[in-house]
């Protein structure tokens, strides 16, 4: 077993990792530095310590140590600790479903709809539920999009409602009818409980018995949003933090044409 | 206080007398309405509580009941109290036998207003009573214990259940905290009624209900003995049951609320009627209470640009202030929210926050502002919103505003953890004591970006508001102008809840609170 940067016997001496063991990288190749916080509800004396250091242990750490053990309330510590994981993963057999192969900025979308599609493109979003959080569905849809990138209320070519936070799925299938949708926008804040699980699955259900569920590009997005568990649920992409309007635009109009040749 | 900043005061009196018209304007219509939240609310200061066999709160029930008979335009008051004298029963008592289905108020002999009035008299008192007692108490304790100087440390707990909510609020207090908001669970405000008893289970926040406020004020009062300090409950005062949630509040003695003019019609689609309404009798019960509104000004700045949109914010205090002076509300009452939540990628952002944090200070001196955190620009990376917090603390420091709502470095990922919470906490103490009368030592530089920020802001405030004068509050939501977001008259949810007033109609506690506070 390795015993990261201090072991004389495995000098490291070169800076390519080895992918088939990929582990964390401090200062050396290989160590397996990690930084690990956590609370223990448990009074601040040695004896919480020692238990920090063997979960840390039990997480696969070796020589955790306790860089700081903060009291929080008189049986509340937190333990701030640093060690080297043991444990390793083989990167070159991960295989990760990227929602878009090349993302197409706000004016290549334009091009491509004039081009490949023909007509205005309607998109319908949402924060469904009882989720009151709009900050998701703003930053894909209004004008002014987020950080730079522009929401797709600008797109020429695009036609975009957002309906705001709140909608009831029932409300949200009701109004992608009567708005002709062609991309249906999900956006969802709270996970508390799983709560966003639940809600996406109840959507999804509700279109498929209404037998409409292929009449549209379905997309999710939220800090807790991944491509795999948006699939699992049934839509067609997921958008989990740090993408932007371009990267839904582009899938939904690659989507959208595919699915138009195909008719 | 001097000013650092060089405001064309004749502008900012300008500014607030067009909101005072606003406000004025708007009044009139307030008064001749009331809605069922209103009348739920009375219900429940004439002791009416508790729920039926299948779960619905029993105001709900006299209310319906009212509203299905035709009769709420005369007001729950008087019917209570004309059943009162025709068949002998208490408040309760005729709630009860109307969910039975053994009274029906419309069948009852009318009494004149005036022998219905005398009747509910003694309930009415001992309501009065009871939120004026605890205005004491709290007086007290403050005389007691000391109030704090400087900010006051504002948290939130919401993990869904009270009683997980009471250990972390504890751990907090304990930690330096001042103030403990229970976050409401998501979709409350949209809820015609108020949920009854100690709850377990909500998402990204607890229920608020009676029960849940006398559970954690408890907790609160026990921590507070222990550490010689009064420790501030706070809970949200909106959605479609502003003024019921008020009324709770004041009888278990919460002292800050989120009670915002408008802030369910731009962010929760509540009727625009229904809203104004609403928020005049809650804030006319928080002001007897001695209750610290806080308004929902910050929000604005999550939707619209920080940069871009800060004069709506300054013409939102400005209407939120006359609005509730109307309801008797001082200005030591007033907690007025803005926030930090420029884009951190802006150069001299920093500059242009102390701006506006520090014109705020200045054109509401007496207010005990509420200063919201980044949240709009935190990533997920919890080291980088260590500091985009320390900058937002140093800001709160250096303009002296009051309601000091701490940032969490894991905003974005998860409701704050314990040690989030703690580490939150630490941090604002950190640059309380180092930066203590920074403020006091630097003068901002004639015609320099920051002065000449704020004057900019306050210009475009004032125009902004002849302009609302101009169209009246109502059209102005109608047109986008706050948030960026458009609500229409008629839109949005709970319009049919509003009602108008008969000419007997009387609300017996307005009388009674609208003086102001109680102490």
């Amino acid at each position: 077993m390795s015993k990261g940067a201090h072991n004389a016997q495995e000098p490291v001496c070169s800076a390519a990792p080895d992918l088939t063991k990929l582990k964390p990288y401090g200062d050396t190749m290989g160590d397996g530095k990690v930084q690990i916080s956590f609370a223990l509800p448990v009074r601040n004396d040695e004896k919480g310590v020692e238990a920090a250091i063997r979960l840390a242990k039990k997480m696969g750490v070796e020589d955790p140590s306790v860089a700081s053990h903060i009291p929080l309330d008189s049986e509340f510590t937190m333990y701030i600790i640093y060690g080297c994981l043991t444990h390793s993963v083989d990167y070159t057999e991960i295989h990760v479903s990227a929602v878009n192969e090349k993302v197409m900025n706000m004016e290549a979308v334009e091009n491509y709809i004039r081009e490949r599609i023909g007509r205005e493109v309607i998109f319908v979003g949402a924060s469904t539920g009882t989720d009151a959080h709009t900050v998701g569905i703003d930053a894909i849809i209004n004008r002014k999009g987020l950080a730079g990138h522009y929401g797709l209320e600008r797109y020429e070519m695009v036609q975009a409602y957002n309906l705001g936070s709140q909608v009831s799925n029932e409300e949200f299938v009701r109004k992608a009818r009567e708005l002709r949708a062609d991309v249906l926008l999900v956006s969802q804040t709270v996970t508390q409980k799983d709560i966003h699980i639940q809600n996406l699955t109840e959507l999804i259900e509700l279109l498929e018995a209404e037998g409409v569920r292929q009449d549209y590009i379905i997309a999710c997005g939220g800090p807790r949003i991944s491509n795999e568990l948006a699939k699992e649920l049934g839509f067609d992409a997921g958008f989990g933090p740090g993408k932007f309007a371009e990267d839904v635009a582009t899938f939904a109009v690659v989507e959208l044409a595919k699915k138009l040749t195909k008719a | 206080m001097q000013s650092k900043l060089n405001l064309d005061y004749a502008l900012v009196a300008k500014a607030r007398a067009s909101a005072a018209r606003v406000a004025e304007e708007t009044q009139g219509f307030i008064e001749e309405h009331t809605t069922v939240a209103v009348e739920r609310a009375i219900c429940r200061l004439l002791g009416i509580d508790g729920t039926n066999i299948v779960g619905a709160p029993l105001p709900n029930i006299v209310v319906d009941h009212l509203l299905e008979k035709e009769l709420l335009s005369v007001g729950a008051a008087y019917h209570i109290g004309n059943t009162m004298i025709e068949t002998g029963f208490s408040p309760q008592q005729i709630a009860v036998e109307i969910d039975k289905g053994a009274l029906d108020i419309a069948k009852l002999a009318t009494n004149p207003p005036e022998m219905a009035k005398a009747k509910i008299a003694p309930a009415v008192d001992c309501a009065v009573k009871q939120i004026s007692n605890n205005a004491h108490r709290r007086k007290k304790y403050l005389s007691e214990y000391g109030e704090k100087e400087g900010p006051l440390l504002y948290v939130i707990v919401a993990t869904g259940n009270i009683f997980e909510d009471i250990t972390q609020a504890k751990a907090a207090a304990r930690q330096g905290a001042d103030v403990i908001a229970v976050i409401r669970t998501t979709g409350q405000s949209l809820l015609d009624y108020v949920p009854y008893g100690a709850t377990t289970e909500g998402f990204g926040g607890t229920y608020a209900t009676q029960e849940n406020f006398r559970l954690m004020r408890a907790a609160l009062d026990e921590v507070g003995a222990e550490q010689k300090r009064y420790l501030r409950l706070c809970n949200y005062c909106s959605g479609l049951c502003m003024p019921e949630i008020a009324a709770m509040g004041a009888l278990e003695r919460l002292d800050m609320m989120l009670n915002d003019a408008l802030y369910g019609i731009l962010f929760r689609d509540i009727n625009m009627q229904r809203t104004i309404i609403d928020q005049y009798f809650s804030r006319m019960i928080n002001s007897f209470a001695g209750i610290i509104i806080n308004t929902g000004e910050d929000n604005y700045l999550t939707t619209a640009d920080a940069v871009e949109e800060a004069h709506t914010v300054l013409a939102s205090q400005l209407l939120n202030e006359q609005f509730a002076l109307k309801a008797g509300l001082r200005e030591q009452q007033q907690g007025l929210g803005h926030a930090f939540e420029i884009d951190p990628e802006v150069e001299d952002a920093f500059l242009l926050e102390l701006a506006q944090a520090q014109m705020a200070r200045e054109i509401f001196p007496k207010a005990p502002l509420k200063y919201m955190p980044p949240t709009k620009f935190i990533t997920g990376n919890i080291f980088k919103a260590y500091v985009q917090n320390a900058l937002f603390n140093a800001a709160t420091v250096m303009t002296g505003q009051k309601v000091h709502l701490l940032g969490m470095l894991t905003e974005a990922i998860h409701t704050p953890f314990l040690s989030d919470r703690a580490l939150a906490i630490e941090n604002a103490r950190y640059i309380e004591r180092t930066m203590r009368h920074l403020g006091e030592e630097i003068a901002f530089k004639d015609g320099g970006i920051i002065q000449e920020r704020a004057a900019e802001v306050l210009k475009k405030a004032a125009m902004l508001l002849e302009d609302i004068e101009r169209l009246g509050l109502f059209a102005t939501l109608e047109k986008g102008v706050f948030a960026g977001i458009k609500r229409s008259r008629d839109g949005g949810k709970g319009l049919s809840g509003v009602t108008q007033k008969g000419e007997q109609y009387f609300n017996p506690f307005a009388k009674k609170m609208i003086g102001g506070p109680a102490v």
